[in-house]
């Protein structure tokens, strides 16, 4: 008995002294050095314009208009949101309901799946009367696993070329050098996919017509 | 194919290094951190009222039953009170009761199941001060179990080592180190290191963005280096912010390769001790290579049946060049993807880097087979505890079909190890079966599936798989979090872990206490080709036996039933 009092004793002082090290001063470190290593990348590589944050490199964004490029389909909507879709309805539903990640969770076999896809595609064929059903990737109309993949493939971005030059009025040949400038190619020329980070084109883009308007 | 075979290429020195270094850490041998490590083990020893004192294969498994109790307890008050303490800069709410039970017994056991989204349902403290703190110490833990189940199989007696000793120092000396080397390299990609609140910006479209940080790189190292797999966001390691890069996501998975093979390794070099010195033990060497079989195998399938794509998305007539896209993120690819799929769910980790429900049926059989099965590497230290049984049950087997009596390192098996070794093979496949019936024949189980046919079976299926063999992945379109859903698998995930160790270790202890037999001519060899062979079959044909019939109704009938429906 004695000898189960001891053992209970050190299992709680074990306890106590591991939740301080592993809880609070392991993560403190690890803090301190990364602030003080990687300042930006430690704080979400936010992207500022004019002093304002804008989005974070590595995190996609949905786009609507047809002069940017559009992303991978997101079940989160990137969490991006109006102000009026935090405001409940008269069933007392939000559209928004707070920040997340994920995805629809369909399976291959699942009707929804089909039925998603094929409505996408229609969407997307009408606002790209020039593409071919054919030659769209299948990465541009899945959903991604996070709902915030900020990369499209690099044909995913050249078959919405077309549309962005004349929504846009810049040339095919300025959509493509920017498409080029965002292209990350595969680490060593082996890892992962060759893919354009679709936010960071859009910036681009904004620019290059800011500075057209400005010219004119 | 390259860029898979060229992360298992460097994977191959990173283990044995690890192991050698892992064998020096058990055995209390020289390491060149002594000098430092030291000091600072003596200061947590003299805080804890720790002594060296050797114990009964009975004291260490109290011990570890009472830390981890203790520790359980704490956690779970945190998480009921979580949203009046301090470092809740998102405003998060208490965790409601049974939510806050599953999620316990989840960190604690080293499975890391998920009912909550981290964004919306923990606060920084919570995610620090239990989720990381569970993180090393349920690692820890399953390590301490594992070097006491391996120093009794070589020892001659049962009294040997201190469960408090080996739990300090695997944390200080390795998990610790590792963590804060790999947490510093997952910055350098991208991930957040921060205690400021979430950040909402205004997107060029004039419409505003939500942006989740937090302190994500110090729990995403420790989460792989301790084979936990618990995401600090809802949709784990597919998020960006907790894997950014192709280079991070290669780093997570050697994270969590390294220390189970570096267990095996560390064991062979425990049995070579007696004789020579080596670089990799030939005992360790045999069950490693049967290990990989499997493992290369799962991996072949998955990445073939994912090139191969979703054959309802090709009659749709769009091009699938890169494969099934669907809950997989563009920088990874079919590729990375399928890798670390394989590697999560056979060394037992539960982290996912894509959608495991979007998977195609047999890209998503492999998976669950892994769990299924429990010893392909296996979780930290518990996959070479299960696989050890796999052996025993081998040798006997093959011992009874050439007339010799069964021994293991100079050990015979009888009788009483026997009863214990087919009990505990057995308590794995009874939990996920019985409970996944249980599950399809309530309501409540039933409320919880989200897609049709077979896959809906599937579902369940993995949930329960996934929960006894401590790994913490899941279909995630599951609707889990309900009473029923949190109640089961927190007892699926409790009986999964605990009673198997009490049984694997009281094995240990038997085969501690017996009389020491130098092996003769007639003693059957257990570190050959030969062996290696037959405890891959004999894993494969008890696996094929227990499960077939319920993997056919799931993931083979809704394979059959989609290329039959698309020829």
């Amino acid at each position: 008995m004695r000898k189960f009092f001891e053992n209970s004793k050190q299992a709680i002082l074990i306890t106590l002294t591991m939740f301080v090290l592993c809880g609070f001063i392991y993560p403190f470190a690890v803090t301190a050095l990364a602030q003080g290593l990687f300042h930006h990348k430690a704080n979400g590589s936010l992207i500022e314009t004019d002093g304002e944050a804008v989005g974070s490199e590595l995190i996609g964004q949905a786009f609507t208009a047809p002069e940017y490029f559009w992303g991978r389909v997101s079940s989160v909507n990137y969490n991006v949101y109006m102000k009026e879709d935090t405001i409940p309805d008269e069933k007392g539903r939000v559209n928004y309901s707070g920040v997340s990640s994920g995805t629809f969770n369909y399976a291959p076999s699942n009707p929804e799946l089909k039925k998603r896809i094929e409505a996408d595609i229609e969407k997307f064929l009408l606002a790209n009367p020039s593409v071919k059903r054919q030659d769209i990737p299948a990465d541009l109309m899945t959903a991604s696993g996070s709902g915030l993949d900020p990369h499209i493939s690099v044909k995913a971005a050249e078959i919405q070329v077309e549309r962005i030059a004349q929504a846009s009025g810049l040339s095919k040949d300025e959509i493509e050098k920017i498409i080029e400038a965002n292209t990350e190619k595969r680490s060593l020329g082996i890892f992962g996919e060759s893919k354009v980070n679709f936010l960071m084109a859009n910036l681009d883009m904004m620019k290059k017509m800011e500075g057209k308007e400005a010219h004119q | 194919m390259w860029q898979i075979a060229i992360v298992l290429i460097i994977y191959l020195p990173i283990v044995i290094l690890t192991g050698h270094y892992l064998f020096r850490v058990t055995m209390q041998q020289k390491t060149w951190l002594d000098p430092i490590m030291d000091r600072f083990d003596a200061v947590i020893y003299k805080l804890s009222g720790i002594k060296q004192v050797d114990m009964t294969g009975k004291q260490y498994v109290l011990s570890l039953i009472l830390s981890n109790a203790f520790m359980v307890f704490i956690g779970y008050i945190l998480l009921r009170i979580q949203a009046m303490l301090f470092l809740n800069p998102n405003n998060i709410d208490n965790m409601e009761a049974t939510l806050s039970f599953n999620t316990i017994i989840s960190f604690m056991t080293n499975t890391n199941l998920q009912h909550y989204s981290g964004e919306s349902g923990l606060s920084y403290l919570s995610q620090m001060l239990i989720i990381i703190f569970m993180m090393f110490t349920s690692a820890a833990t399953g390590y301490a179990a594992c070097m006491a189940f391996c120093r009794r199989l070589v020892a001659k007696t049962d009294t040997i080592g201190n469960f408090f000793i080996d739990f300090v120092r695997v944390i200080t000396r390795v998990l610790m180190p590792l963590s804060i080397v790999v947490a510093i390299i997952l910055v350098s990609q991208g991930s957040p290191q921060t205690l400021s609140a979430n950040q909402t910006v205004q997107t060029i479209e004039g419409k505003v963005q939500d942006i989740a940080l937090g302190p994500v790189a110090s729990l995403e190292s420790i989460k792989h280096i301790g084979t936990n797999g618990g995401g600090f966001n809802g949709a784990n390691s597919t998020t960006p912010f907790e894997n950014p890069t192709v280079i991070s996501n290669i780093v997570e998975m050697l994270s969590m390769m390294l220390l189970p093979g570096a267990c095996v390794v560390a064991f062979s070099l425990m049995v070579a001790h007696r004789k020579e010195k080596t670089i990799f033990g030939k005992q360790g060497l045999s069950i490693f290579v049967a290990m990989s079989v499997l493992f290369l195998v799962g991996l072949v399938t998955v990445y073939v049946a994912e090139r191969a794509g979703n054959p309802i998305i090709s009659e749709l007539g769009i091009s699938q060049e890169l494969g099934s896209m669907e809950g997989k993120e563009m920088r990874f690819g079919v590729a990375q993807s399928a890798l670390f799929t394989t590697v999560t769910t056979a060394f037992t980790t539960g982290s996912v880097n894509n959608m495991h429900d979007t998977l195609t049926p047999l890209g998503g059989l492999i998976p669950m087979f892994n769990m299924m099965l429990n010893v392909v590497f296996g979780g930290k230290g518990v996959g070479l505890m299960n696989m050890m049984m796999y052996v025993l049950l081998t040798i006997f087997i093959a011992c009874l079909m050439i007339g010799r009596t069964p021994q293991f390192l100079g050990k015979k098996i009888e009788e009483k190890e026997m009863k214990l070794i087919a009990l505990c093979i057995l308590i794995h496949p009874a939990i996920i079966l019985l409970f996944s019936a249980l599950a399809v024949t309530t309501t409540a189980g039933v409320a919880g599936i989200t897609n049709p046919g077979a896959h809906g079976l599937s579902q369940v299926l993995y949930e329960f798989a996934s929960a006894s063999a401590n790994n913490g992945s899941g279909f995630e379109g599951l609707a889990d979090n309900s009473t029923f859903w949190n109640v089961t698998t927190g007892l699926a995930m409790f009986f999964g872990r605990y009673l198997t160790i009490i049984i694997q270790l009281a094995i240990a202890s038997l085969l501690a206490k017996k009389m020491f037999h130098s092996d003769s001519v007639g003693t059957l060899k257990t570190d050959n080709t030969i062996f290696t062979f037959l405890l891959v079959a004999i894993v494969l044909m008890i696996g094929a036996l227990t499960f077939l019939p319920a993997l056919a109704l799931g993931p083979i009938t809704e394979h059959l039933q989609l290329y039959l429906h698309s020829a």
